[in-house]
């Protein structure tokens, strides 16, 4: 008989909030700061054990601007840190986001998206993606977004944003939702050591040895403030040059194409083994970094396909940087789950024969 | 030229640059005196401050160690967050009234209540400088700001806050001081204040915070005789100038 592989033992079964609150540990987060919300209370709650077993700090902040100043004083001293929060608690996070952009302070925030605006549900909920990729706080600026569609991808996507964050001087955020971070998988968590945090000799440790330093996002000299946001789309560019990155799915031959991201990419896997078993020609591309967009790679798909079906739990967000990609070149069309519903299968797979039918129907007409 | 000892010399913690700040301004003389502090207790190279938005926001010009902004009243979780990651180094947040009691109120008071071993400066001169004079949670009643033309009236406005005895309600805070910059006395009790707060912090005991009643001028809207005179009269009547909080335990008036 085969023996199950060393890979089988080190598999266990985890949540998604815990799965990303192990990466943290494990990627060297030397403080964590949070404040409790819905549906990602277990990160926090996984922090407040594990942190103070090992001598790291762990804050139950007063609120979430509170808790986004504190990572951003601990990334100030050059340490790595973390705070996680859902959406209403995002919204509070964002001025400090918007400071640690424009001051060019590596952190990591994961929000694990519930349903809105306003208070919204505790369901799950995709409603924070123009926040995520567009800006979400004041100024020019933009932060990586990561979007995992499993508990795995939350541990790993979550140790990979430490290195991305120490790497490029930037905010990253694991763009989860309620349904990611509150399912459990079996998965294997990284025994490696993680990539150690680059050497910051900008970071404020004491002016010992070396002239004073300031941190700061406030440049009145005469232009520079200018040369200050220049310097910033100088390594957005560099971003978008090298970290963008996409999944396919059955894309080499196919008409029908779904664009979709985390929970409802997953999903939409499942509708193209279903709509090929059918005869319809299904692919997927599902952006792993929603903020460098893979505009490019989507625009090239284009010209191949019949029409694209972009789904979402919301309105139709990620719906405009498709429509920006596409350019015209194929119809887009939209299923959108905006109430804290996951959408089925079925759900999905019904909207694409819906669009390939009508199509077929539209082609034997001019025939 | 020799320089006669006990002569008046600048700290070596305060750089060459000219301060942006107003003549008689209270910022000028209270960074001077924490440079003194800094360059007394030897801890320069180890501090690392944090600034407001606010007048002070440039203090990272004018003090020589290693500083940070922080949002508008983030300051001391900001400060929190420094302490925690680097528990050996000196912090402190310096933040004016709008930055402290207005929109940082509740950093203040869980930053205090943690008993967060930092030191917070708190410079209390009534108004909002950098903005253009308009009504801070210390506005004195009946006093008029650009924001209360006909002055602060209680019954809309509410009444100056007082800070020192808001934070001694706190069973975390070691040491709690008002003092008033009306006087060569005054400047004195504010050195002394300050280094009292910053060698707690290098005992390694806990939350320290010395409010400052500092002068204005211009949105006083007076000569800078008058605003120390405003500062030691009318402010002082408000806010008592006293110790709140010695080691720790609560000090009755
Ligand atoms: C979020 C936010 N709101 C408002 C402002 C505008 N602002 C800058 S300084 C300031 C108040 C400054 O007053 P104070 O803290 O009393 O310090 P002072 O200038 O008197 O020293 C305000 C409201 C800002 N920068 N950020
Ligand atoms: S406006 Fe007031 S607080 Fe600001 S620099 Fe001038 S005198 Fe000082």
């Amino acid at each position: 008989m085969k023996k199950p592989d060393d890979a089988f033992f080190s598999r266990v079964l985890m949540m998604g909030n815990e799965a990303a609150a192990e990466a943290a540990i494990r990627a060297g987060c030397q403080c964590y700061f949070g404040y409790p919300i819905t549906p990602q209370n277990e990160l926090t709650a996984y922090m407040a054990k594990h942190m103070p077993e090992r001598g790291r700090v762990f804050i139950q902040a007063e609120s979430e601007l509170a808790a986004i100043s504190m990572v951003f004083g601990a990334s100030v001293a050059g340490v790595r840190s973390m705070t996680s929060s859902s959406s209403p608690g995002i919204s509070l996070k964002q001025e400090g986001i918007s400071y640690l952009a424009g001051a060019q302070l590596p952190a990591v925030i994961i929000n694990v998206q519930r349903g809105g605006p306003g208070l919204g549900s505790i369901d799950p909920s995709q409603g924070d993606y123009f926040q995520a990729t567009k800006g979400g706080g004041h100024g020019d600026y933009h932060i990586i977004v990561l979007a995992p569609a499993s508990v795995q991808e939350m541990h790993d996507m979550t140790l990979q944003a430490f290195r991305l964050a120490d790497h490029y001087r930037i905010p990253v955020m694991i763009l989860a939702d309620g349904r990611v971070g509150q399912m459990m998988e079996p998965i294997r968590l990284h025994e490696d050591p993680p990539s150690p945090a680059p050497p910051k000799p900008w970071a404020l440790t004491g002016a010992k040895g070396r002239p004073p330093q300031c941190i700061r996002s406030l440049f009145v000299e005469e232009g520079a403030l200018e040369k200050h946001n220049h310097e910033l789309q100088a390594c957005y560019r560099q971003i978008t040059a090298a970290e963008t990155k996409a999944e396919e799915t059955e894309t080499g031959d196919c008409e029908w194409l779904i664009a979709a991201w985390g929970t409802c990419a997953r999903i939409s896997k499942g509708v193209v083994r279903k709509a090929r078993a059918q005869g319809i020609k299904a692919g997927l591309v599902r952006p792993i970094t929603l903020w460098p967009f893979p505009y490019e790679r989507l625009a090239r798909l284009a010209h191949q396909v019949k029409a694209l079906l972009v789904v979402e739990m919301n309105c139709g967000q990620m719906l405009e940087d498709v429509r920006l990609a596409v350019n015209g070149v194929a119809p887009v069309h939209f299923s959108g789950y905006p109430g804290g519903r996951v959408p089925t299968e079925t759900d999905v797979l019904n909207a694409l024969t819906a669009l390939a039918l009508a199509a077929n129907r539209k082609h034997s007409k001019t025939i | 030229m020799k320089i006669p000892k006990n002569s008046y010399q600048r700290p070596a913690s305060l750089t060459d640059a000219a301060m942006h700040y107003c003549a008689g301004c209270g910022h000028s003389t209270v960074h001077k005196l924490l440079a003194e502090v800094l360059d007394e207790l030897e801890i320069r190279e180890r501090t690392i401050g944090v600034a407001p938005v606010g007048c002070a926001v440039f203090a990272y010009f004018y003090l020589k160690c290693d500083i940070s902004e922080a949002a508008h009243g983030r300051t001391p979780a900001v400060a929190t967050g420094i302490k925690r990651a680097l528990p050996d180094r000196i912090v402190f947040s310096y933040q004016g009234d709008g930055d402290l009691a207005a929109i940082g109120m509740t950093e203040t008071i869980h930053t205090a209540n943690r008993g967060e071993p930092i030191t917070v400066i708190f410079i209390n001169n009534t108004v909002y400088g950098m903005t253009g004079g308009q009504m801070a949670p210390t506005t004195l009643v009946g006093q008029q700001t650009a924001t209360s033309p006909a002055g602060r009236h209680p019954a809309t406005m509410g009444c100056p806050i007082r800070m020192c005895e808001l934070l001694n309600t706190l069973d975390q805070p070691y040491y709690i001081e008002r003092v008033a910059l009306d006087s060569h006395a005054g400047v004195v009790a504010t050195k002394k204040a300050l280094l009292t707060a910053f060698q707690s912090q290098v005992a390694g005991k806990g939350y320290s915070f010395v409010e400052v009643l500092s002068p204005c001028p211009i949105y006083f809207r007076c000569s800078p005789q008058k605003a120390l005179q405003f500062v030691g009269r009318e402010m002082a009547a408000q806010f008592p100038v006293r110790i709140f909080r010695k080691e720790g335990v609560p000090v009755h008036a």
